[in-house]
């Protein structure tokens, strides 16, 4: 295959950034999207050119770092992450636009890296549980209703890639936290903290400067792991209560 | 303050736009019940409007409950405009670099549509309460002491009614993605069963809104309602 990139360059955070066009050519459609690009990469250091700054980590879909919008579509146009989206979902000489996620509370480092920090912010406000440690506990001591517990396990596959966010006309985070609070909320030991929680990592979102959720669903039209709706129902019904017991 | 920090968040800003959302759609309904009256005739009409006027005398002063309705109604109003542009702010500060290639797969034009949709409907209901209540507009000249003559002699000019049907497509398409809306930002949405049944509601709501209200104006342009 042969394509047309347009790929956003950017030094550093203070300097602006632009739009650049490459081509590549013999691409594999077996390839990977990051496959292709290390191709790229190779071809500009051999001409002493800058490679283009991208993220990835475990290249198998479940660190969450290699986000790219793609297209217009976070993380191109498969339910997947950037690094398990392979070149045959483009044609033979198709030009494609690549950009980093665009969120104030994103900041570019360095062409298509984004500084995710944020959501691990919120994370930190009340993504979390708090229990003794030590020994652990006997797995039988607290039981979870089946229908539960495989709920809770499947928002729980969140890998925190900021797809929603990048991809939502708002710029929320809302389906992240929704994952979050759903999961946690679902499960016995997630109850202690369980307005504090939400009502927390609301609090650091809307500091961080993400937008207001209006239900529009292109976060989870993007979500590489289909994170639901509902989670947002659970996270605005969660903040309701909290507000009830007057936090 | 009790209540205070998650008050304040966006989620919160979201319940009071749904609470006032659905404060309009009991009015609309109402208002909808009321216009239909015209296809009743020009007394029933009439005494109706009258009739709303009385509401609640002799406990209550003339227009009394009526003023009642009305605070009420321009209270959300309040609260719903100032949510919605304290939303939309916040939203253009979320992402000043725009994309250089954005597509919105999986949303919806209704739900994309709300804000410009809703400023649509902001001018329409000046206009309207011009033409109607405050101001009482004749577009024909003539008398505007008779609520049923007024309705007539206003859909009979084409472009009056036209002007209120494309005010209704718009109500529509925000009544189709704000129904549903309203009830995921109340947390009443928490399974895709229940996400779709808030959907169908939500369409079912619109057309029967935007269709309802258009009966009257084409009637009227259709010569079925007459003086
Ligand atoms: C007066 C002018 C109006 C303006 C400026 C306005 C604006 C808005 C905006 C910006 C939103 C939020 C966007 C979103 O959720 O996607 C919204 C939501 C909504 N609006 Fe309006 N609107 C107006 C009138 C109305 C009327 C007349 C009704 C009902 C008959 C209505 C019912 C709703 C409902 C139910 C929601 C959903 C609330 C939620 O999602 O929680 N609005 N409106
Ligand atoms: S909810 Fe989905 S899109 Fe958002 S961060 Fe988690 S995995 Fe990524
Ligand atoms: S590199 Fe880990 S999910 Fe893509």
């Amino acid at each position: 295959m042969n394509l047309t990139l347009k790929i956003w360059r950017q030094p550093d955070r203070d300097t602006p950034g632009a739009m650049h066009t490459y081509e590549v050519a013999d691409v594999s459609p077996d390839m990977s999207f990051l496959e292709m690009l290390d191709v790229l990469n190779e071809q500009l250091n051999d001409k002493g050119e800058e490679p283009i700054a991208f993220d990835s980590d475990c290249r198998e879909g479940i660190c969450g770092t290699c986000g790219l919008m793609i297209n217009g579509d976070a993380h191109g146009p498969e339910v997947t992450t950037t690094c398990q989206l392979h070149m045959r979902s483009f044609k033979d000489g198709e030009t494609i636009t690549i950009e980093p996620w665009r969120s104030d509370a994103f900041p570019v480092i360095k062409d298509l890296v984004v500084d995710r920090g944020a959501l691990d912010r919120i994370v930190q406000a009340g993504g979390y549980i708090s229990v003794n440690t030590g020994s652990a506990p006997e797995a039988h001591s607290v039981p979870v209703p089946k229908e539960d517990a495989d709920r809770a396990f499947n928002v729980a596959t969140c890998i925190q890639c900021g797809a929603c966010v990048a991809a939502c006309p708002n710029g929320s985070a809302s389906l992240f936290m929704g994952a979050k609070v759903t999961h946690l909320g679902l499960l016995p030991q997630g109850q202690p903290e369980r307005d504090e929680r939400v009502v927390n990592m609301v609090a650091q979102h809307d500091h961080e400067g993400f937008g207001g959720c209006t239900n529009i669903g292109a976060c989870t039209a993007a979500c590489p792991k289909e994170i639901p709706l509902d989670v947002i129902s659970q996270l605005n019904k969660d903040l309701r209560t909290a507000i009830r017991h007057g936090h | 303050m009790k209540g205070a920090r998650a008050a304040r968040t966006t989620v919160a800003l979201k319940l009071a736009m749904a609470v006032s959302g659905f404060v309009f759609v009991s009015f609309v309904l109402a208002h909808m019940y009321g216009n239909l009256k015209a296809f009743a005739g020009h007394d029933a009409f009439n005494e109706y409007a009258h009739h709303l006027r009385e509401l609640g005398e002799p406990l209550l002063p003339h227009e009394g409950a009526l003023w009642i309705l009305r605070l009420g109604l321009i209270l959300s109003l309040v609260v719903h405009v100032v949510t919605g542009i304290a939303l939309w702010r916040r939203a253009a500060r979320a992402r000043t670099t725009k994309y250089v290639k954005k597509r919105d797969t999986g949303a919806s034009k209704a739900s994309l549509m709300m804000r410009w949709g809703g400023l649509t409907i902001l001018v329409f209901l000046v206009w309207h309460l011009l033409n109607f209540t405050i101001g009482k507009v004749n577009p024909q000249g003539g008398a505007t002491d008779d609520p049923y003559n007024l309705l007539v002699d206003t859909f009979d000019v084409w472009w009056m009614t036209l002007i209120y049907l494309v005010a209704m497509v718009a109500l529509g398409l925000h009544l189709h993605h704000g129904v549903w809306s309203a009830a995921q930002s109340l947390g009443w949405t928490g399974t895709a069963a229940k996400r779709r049944r808030a959907k169908n509601i939500g369409f079912i709501t619109a057309v029967v809104i935007a269709g309802g209200y258009s009966l009257v104006p084409l009637a009227v342009l259709a010569g079925i309602i007459t003086k």
